[in-house]
């Protein structure tokens, strides 16, 4: 079935000068190796579309259940020369949760199910 | 020592001196580390800096100080501050001149400087230093003449040897965020700067703490309604053993939460590659790292395992990129958004009109799309937005003519509006250049001062 990571996922994003980090964490070693398979760099590219200029990179962070998306060119030049109303990136976490992905509902913690 | 307990104080430059009051009452620490620091700050600080010699660090340091001092100087414990910025000598000396209003002569107070490169660039790049940005690969040739600042970060050696001098208070420039709360567990710990595992232990933890409350409870992305009394939210207390593991809590009774869930969200904010998170003093391994729920708001952490320092230290230097105008109308249902999208098109006109050619622009409907730009969907008649215009212009002056231009619409544009349009700027812009400078050429500049506060 569908899910939107916002019932399942948590998520917190920051800024390193022009780059922004989007870390994404899973309730279960079961939902983190769905994250693993749905949760692809080349989606969190598409879903950003213009915002982010550069490429992302995705890292594996299995001990927190957690894969670490990194945006190049993400942040209009960096916090202090951004036109943004966010420049800091501290909001695109949310925009992460809004990703849709495809899950076994036998996977889903029971209240989500 | 085979432990020592160790406090946040301050998450950043705007923070409140509640967190680290509390911290000190009733956190039972040792220490207090305060991160007021980030990158943006840093083009903060090098703004007053630029109005006035004398300013350049964090302006509530005082007001931190006379709130803290009290209560440190009773129980013994030791404040390390980098709110110092670009002034460390001056910030320094702000201290001591609350301690002696606070009849605390005595009091020791370190200054830590050497970050600060700007007057030695042109020397760094004969010597051969090419200080590239490191994201993007671009010579720095390209901002050399706007430049405004250069800092390097610093790790724990300068403060770890403030506090064998017998410092109070420690007060620093552009020391890294973690490398505050590593230097007072080398002190006590007796850790040597070559042991990587534990070292690395200690930058995890310095991670966690550094943003005070976002480690407690703050920004949790997880069930955040029920976390309780954020009002009153406890700042990170960690109690570290001399093997590097450590039980992170908060004050008893204070609000918000230590969880696995709080904990490691934390431990990857701001966080690049995971395996090799890079800081002056170790390179550690964030994918080793194991959290354990260990009681009510209690969270073991152990196994980190770190690598060698890197050869080089991270810079960042400051450049002059343009000056921002902002205008800002708010327009309520029906068709609110269209019509902030008619005020823009308008506000093109009237500045092109008024000979205003902004270098770029950027249109935000404030209720729809100001956070997430295209990305965000289409919202169906919103009852109210506001237009948010920002625009880049190559000087002051235009960047302040940019928004009176937009005023006239309180009149002569669409109808229904609200909030009124606000002027905002002139704001400067400040590009942030990451680079990296080989250690040897910064630490021998590096210099501790420590004086009494009864020495002025």
């Amino acid at each position: 079935m569908r899910v939107q990571l916002a019932a399942v996922a948590q998520a917190r994003s920051g800024d390193k000068a022009d780059l922004a980090n989007v870390a994404l964490f899973a309730p279960s070693d079961a939902l983190y190796e769905v994250f693993k398979r749905e949760v692809t760099a080349e989606k969190v590219r598409r879903l950003f579309g213009d915002f982010v200029r550069g490429a992302v990179d995705r890292h594996e962070v299995p001990n927190v259940r957690a894969l670490n998306f990194v945006l190049h060119q993400a942040l209009d030049g960096g916090a202090a020369r951004s036109l943004r109303s966010d420049p800091l990136g501290k909001s695109y976490g949310s925009l992460l949760l809004r990703l849709e992905i495809e899950v076994d509902p036998a996977l889903l913690p029971r209240r989500e199910a | 020592m085979d432990r020592v307990r160790i406090g946040a104080g301050q998450g950043f430059y705007g923070d409140t001196p509640d967190g680290a009051i509390d911290v000190a009452l009733h956190g039972d620490v040792s220490y207090i580390c305060f991160d007021a620091l980030a990158e943006l700050t840093m083009a903060i600080l090098q703004k007053d800096r630029m109005r006035n010699p004398e300013g350049g660090y964090t302006r509530d340091l005082p007001h931190f100080m006379r709130r803290l001092l009290p209560a440190a100087r009773e129980r013994g414990i030791r404040l390390i501050t980098n709110a110092g910025g670009m002034n460390p000598h001056g910030a320094a000396a702000a201290v001591r001149a609350v301690a002696r209003e606070l009849g605390m002569p005595d009091l020791a107070v370190a200054a830590v400087s050497g970050d600060d490169l700007n007057s030695d660039i042109d020397d760094l790049r004969a010597g051969g230093v090419e200080l590239r940005n490191s994201d993007t690969g671009t010579p720095f040739d390209d901002i050399r003449s706007r430049t405004v600042f250069a800092v390097a970060y610093l790790g724990a050696q300068p403060i770890v040897d403030a506090l064998r001098q017998g410092a109070d208070v420690v007060v620093t420039g552009r020391v890294a965020d973690a490398s505050l709360f590593v230097a007072p567990l080398v002190h006590e710990l007796g850790w040597s700067f070559d042991d990587w595992d534990r070292l690395a232990a200690g930058v995890v933890l310095g991670h966690l703490m550094e943003c005070s409350g976002q480690a407690t409870g703050g920004n949790f992305s997880g069930d955040w309604q029920s976390i309780p009394d954020l009002d009153r939210i406890g700042y990170p207390v960690c109690e570290v053993r001399s093997d590097g593991t450590a039980m992170l809590t908060k004050p008893p009774g204070s609000g918000g939460r230590v969880s696995v869930d709080t904990v490691r969200q934390q431990l990857l904010y701001e966080v690049l590659d995971p395996r090799r998170y890079m800081n002056p003093d170790v390179v550690a391994d964030f994918t080793t790292v194991q959290l354990r729920d260990a009681g009510d708001d209690v969270v073991e952490v152990s196994g980190v395992r770190g690598m060698a320092r890197p050869e080089t230290l991270k810079v960042i230097c400051g450049y002059l990129d343009g000056w921002m105008g902002t205008a800002t109308i708010g327009y309520s249902w029906p068709d609110a958004a269209a019509k902030a999208r008619a005020a823009a098109t308008l506000i093109d006109k009237l500045a092109a009109r008024a000979g205003l050619e902004p270098l770029e622009q950027r249109i935000e409907i404030i209720g729809v799309d100001s956070l997430h730009g295209g990305a965000a969907p289409e919202v169906a008649q919103p009852n109210e937005v506001v237009l948010r215009v920002a625009a880049r212009f190559a000087t002051e002056d235009e960047a302040a003519r940019f928004p009176r231009i937009t005023m006239p619409l309180a009149l002569n544009g669409p109808p229904f509006i609200g909030g009124g349009a606000s002027p905002g700027g002139p704001r400067a812009l400040l590009g942030v250049w990451p680079s990296a400078v080989e250690r040897s050429l910064v630490e021998s500049r590096v210099v501790v001062t420590v004086t009494r506060a009864g020495e002025h």
